[in-house]
């Protein structure tokens, strides 16, 4: 018989078979279990809770009830007299009403401490799309943004994947509730140095994903001191801004460089999105805000790759513009947020599991470092996978967010109703009491 | 201060090219019926929007394909929280069926190879980044559409090598352009990994023959090169002969599938620009689940999806809006071109698109592309119509230019033939000899009298809102 050899096919780019889409990750493992096995309140009560996904869902029903209030939403209202100009507008500039209307709704979200102008707002469809334009724009392939851990795991992707930018992390841990030093700072420019990288930027997220806590003025300070002192850019990532739901307040860089009469305000850049604050991460509303001419030019042409639906702008301008609405969901939101944040410490609390003390975000951080076999990466693996599969919770393990110090996991509590919130706590609590008996 | 990336602060964004100077001067003065009707004309955008009315009719009858309607509220809350890049199911379903109907269904296409991105352009350049490294090229028959230097190239590094095609014999793609574009990459050092086709042609209008076809797919096997079809215009093809898609050749030839993908939109063939709704469609499985992680930078919007999935799936619809807007477009065409022919200018002969190829050469006052160039300006500041040259899509030779006709409602075509009639009496004037023009006017009353089989009535639709900058429309 003859051997046919056949032609390899052609290959794939290097981009295309790399790992950096970060996929991998236990972060995604969890996932799986999940979808193998969800929790239903009715249907599968025995099945896995997801408790890795940052979702709001706590306040729905103030959207659809605007929705239902307000035909003029409606998409195109009776007749459909819009329907033509909404189809045919692909504008990169964004329908103005839109941008106005996110412009008046960051304002809001800042106690008006903070002014934004519409024609500095660039749109993307994601803050998954904006974190990866700004890489572009601020950074060549082969050099460094310095980004405090731990932190959100898709800036593995989004970050590094198609830009070929590095990423060096800014160590922060436990010994001062994970803020960052100007020790951390300089330490993490050395640290690119010396591997010969050209450090272009720092980027932040504040409030802060995983640890749910708002950084400090002081803090804020120091980062923009540093990125002024080393002549690189400063993006911070604000898409919990909306979600601080107890004191302290949330500061924005904004209001920073409102302090400072915007001196020097080029090299900083505000990425923002409606996926958490609103719960809309489906409809792709991401924005950048940049105080670099220069930056807003460039990234308005580039979002040619990544629009957002014309129609979905055109829903969101309706619903953002109406200040009654919006003042009303931010208040309400917020303390919604407040109430099923106390509801799981508590519960974490009662069953012998300490958090850290947040005040934003969709999630807590919590500690359980004292049930580690070991203290590595790999007893924190264990750990994990043990949750998953006796306690049937998928959270998401600290080393997935890069932190430097084993046993921390991320709990998102606001993308299921109070019960199964309840649910799980229950499932955590008998299961701590079941290891506390094993010790005895 | 901090500098900015060489991606950032080079050209690669394209928005340098004259291409833009046309819109700069619509956008300065442009044309509207009663408020500025001496303004300039825009028939340099290939947008659709022939069949707004019959989209509309079938929004008023389904609410519930609005999520912000009381019939379709019900479905807020899952659709706003779909964020899965794999697209909802009844989308992909949609889609793939919409696909084979546009083709006739003479193939079928399946959901699951269905990927979005954000519009072709997103796609395009999504599918370049997956199929080439930095430096690598792809081989691009001219003439084609500009925004594929920037799509293509500005944020991937990817060069793009002309195969050059001729009017000599109707800008046909030939073995020998493709063979002798791919030695000169050879020559120049340049790694060729695949072959972008535009079918039907922009800026031609044109579609492939099955010959010519056949003859790139046996070339892409034989250099093991990957073949990009971009059918954005597929359901544009208003007249025989019948669009062949490289979806139905592969099931005649021998063929590496996993060579083979699909570009597509709902931008051309249904008028959604705005809506964003990109599709990648590959027969390589490797390339669906990369471009399928890669579309979380662009993808389509939940509540669009939602629309677009109703819409679709709704079989008398499409069908209905399929044939109707073949119908219209013909229509258009076909009292375009005729009316052009009136007053002597030519166009190359087209089946499909949104435009046309003008044939301006015998206007031109030198063979150059300068005379090309000098004769744009005159058509956009004298006759007031912003039209594309041709060297803007790389073409060969001076003298086409890309004219689109569906952008605009009747009355505004109308005025745009009254300036072109103008234009050419005045220049046929210095050209033509005297029994001519007496010939000319018995030829102006027949054309009043067809004037009336090629007037649709009741097309009234209100000017397009204006862009504020040069390249405003992501695609043009």
């Amino acid at each position: 018989m003859a051997i046919e050899i056949e032609q390899p096919s052609v290959g794939l780019s290097k981009v295309a078979v790399s790992k950096t889409h970060g996929e991998d990750s236990p972060y995604f493992a969890g996932w799986k279990a999940y979808d193998e096995n969800p929790y239903d309140e009715s249907d599968n009560q025995s099945g896995v809770i997801q408790m890795g996904l940052a979702e709001n869902q706590v306040s729905f029903d103030l959207l659809e009830k605007f929705l239902e209030e307000h035909s003029e939403a409606s998409s195109w209202g009776k007749g459909a007299p819009g329907f033509r100009e909404n189809a045919l507008f692909q504008d990169y500039h964004g329908l103005k009403s839109f941008r106005q209307a996110m412009a008046n709704f960051m304002e809001q979200i800042r106690g008006g401490r903070a002014k934004f102008n519409p024609d500095r707002i660039v749109l993307t469809a994601g803050a998954t799309a904006a974190n990866e334009l700004l890489t572009f724009i601020l950074a060549d392939p082969g050099d460094a943004l310095l980004v405090p851990t731990p932190y959100y795991p898709g800036f593995d992707r989004d970050l590094r994947w198609r830009t070929g930018v590095k990423i060096v992390s800014i160590h922060c841990d436990s010994s001062n509730n994970f803020q960052v030093t100007p020790q951390a700072l300089e330490a993490a420019y050395q640290c690119a140095e010396s591997m010969n990288l050209k450090v272009r930027g720092v980027l932040i997220t504040n409030p802060s994903n995983p640890s749910g806590a708002t950084l400090q003025r002081s803090v804020l300070e120091e980062i923009l001191d540093f990125a002024t002192r080393k002549n690189i850019h400063l993006v911070s990532d604000e898409i919990y801004s909306g979600s601080t739901f107890s004191s302290p307040e949330f500061i924005s860089i904004a209001e920073v460089l409102d302090a400072r009469d915007y001196k020097n305000s080029e090299r900083v850049h505000i990425v923002y999105s409606l996926s958490k604050d609103l719960g809309l991460p489906g409809f792709r509303v991401g924005t950048i805000y940049s105080y670099n001419d220069k930056v807003v030019t460039t990234a308005r042409r580039m979002s040619s790759f990544t629009l957002i639906s014309s129609q979905t702008q055109h829903l969101l301008a309706c619903m953002l513009s109406n200040k009654e609405f919006t003042e009303n969901y931010i208040k309400t939101n917020r303390e919604r947020l407040s109430k099923r944040y106390d509801m799981i410490i508590k519960g974490l609390k009662n069953a012998g599991i300490e958090c850290l003390k947040g005040n934003a975000g969709l999630f807590c951080w919590m500690n359980l470092s004292p049930l580690l076999e070991e203290p590595t990466r790999e007893g924190e693996l264990a750990l994990w996978k043990t949750i998953l599969n006796e306690v049937k919770i998928n959270i998401s393990p600290g080393s997935s967010c890069h932190c430097s110090e084993p046993g921390w996991f991320r709990v998102c509590f606001a993308n299921m109703s109070e019960q199964t919130l309840g649910v799980a706590l229950e499932r955590i609590h008998k299961f701590m009491e079941q290891r506390k008996r094993k010790e005895t | 201060m901090a500098a900015l990336s060489k991606i950032a602060a080079g050209n690669g964004h394209g928005e340098n090219s004259p291409y833009f100077d046309g819109w700069k001067a619509y956008e300065t003065n442009p044309f509207h019926p009663t408020d500025r009707p001496e303004g300039v004309i825009q028939m340099g955008l290939a947008e659709n929007q022939l069949c707004f009315d019959f989209i509309k009719k079938w929004l008023m009858k389904h609410p519930e394909a609005s999520l912000c309607t009381a019939e379709g509220v019900n479905k807020f809350k899952e659709t706003a929280l779909f964020q899965d890049y794999h697209g909802m199911p009844e989308f992909r379903q949609a889609i793939a069926k919409f696909m084979g109907k546009v083709r006739g269904d003479r193939v079928k296409f399946d959901p699951d190879r269905i990927v979005m991105s954000g519009g072709a352009t997103g796609a395009h350049e999504m599918v370049t980044f997956c199929l080439a490294d930095p430096g690598e090229a792809f081989l691009v028959p001219t003439p084609y559409y500009p925004g594929f230097d920037r799509d293509l190239r500005w944020r991937t590094g990817v060069e793009l090598v002309p195969v050059i095609c001729e009017s000599s014999n109707n800008f046909k793609i030939t073995r020998n352009a493709l063979e002798a574009a791919y030695e000169k990459a050879q020559e120049d050092n340049i790694r060729v990994k695949g072959l972008l086709i535009t079918n039907p042609s922009n800026p031609l209008g044109t579609i492939l023959d099955r010959e010519t076809l056949k003859s790139i797919v046996s070339f892409i096997n034989e250099k093991n090169i990957h073949l990009i079809g971009d059918e954005i215009y597929a359901a544009t093809v208003f007249m025989e002969p019948e669009f062949v898609s490289i979806s139905e050749i592969i099931e005649e030839v021998e063929c590496n599938r996993d060579l083979i993908h699909i570009v597509y939109s709902l931008s051309k063939d249904m008028g959604f620009p705005g809506f964003r709704v990109g599709i990648v469609y590959s027969y390589n499985d490797a390339l669906v689940s990369c471009t399928r992680k890669m579309s979380s930078f662009g993808l389509v919007s939940s509540q669009t999806q939602h629309l677009i999935a109703s819409m679709l799936s709704d079989d008398d619809f499409v069908d209905n809006f399929i044939i109707k807007s073949k119908k219209k477009l013909f229509k258009r065409h076909e009292y375009f071109t005729w009316s052009l022919s009136q007053v002597g200018i030519g166009s190359l002969k087209s089946n499909a698109g949104l435009f046309i190829w003008m044939d301006l050469r015998k206007l031109l006052k030198a063979k150059t592309f300068e005379a090309e160039m000098d004769l744009w300006q005159v058509i956009i500041h004298e006759v007031k119509l912003n039209v594309s040259p041709g060297s803007s899509f790389h073409c060969h030779e001076p003298g086409w230019f890309r004219v689109c006709f569906a952008n605009m409602d009747d009355d505004t075509m109308e005025t745009a033939l009254l300036r072109i009639r103008d234009f050419m009496r005045k220049n046929n004037a210095a050209m033509i000899p005297h029994n001519k023009l007496c010939r000319r006017s018995s030829l102006k009353l027949s054309f009043s009298r067809r004037v009336d089989d090629f007037m649709s009535p009741g097309i009234m639709s209100p000017h397009s809102p204006l862009p504020q900058s040069p390249l405003v429309r992501a695609r043009s």
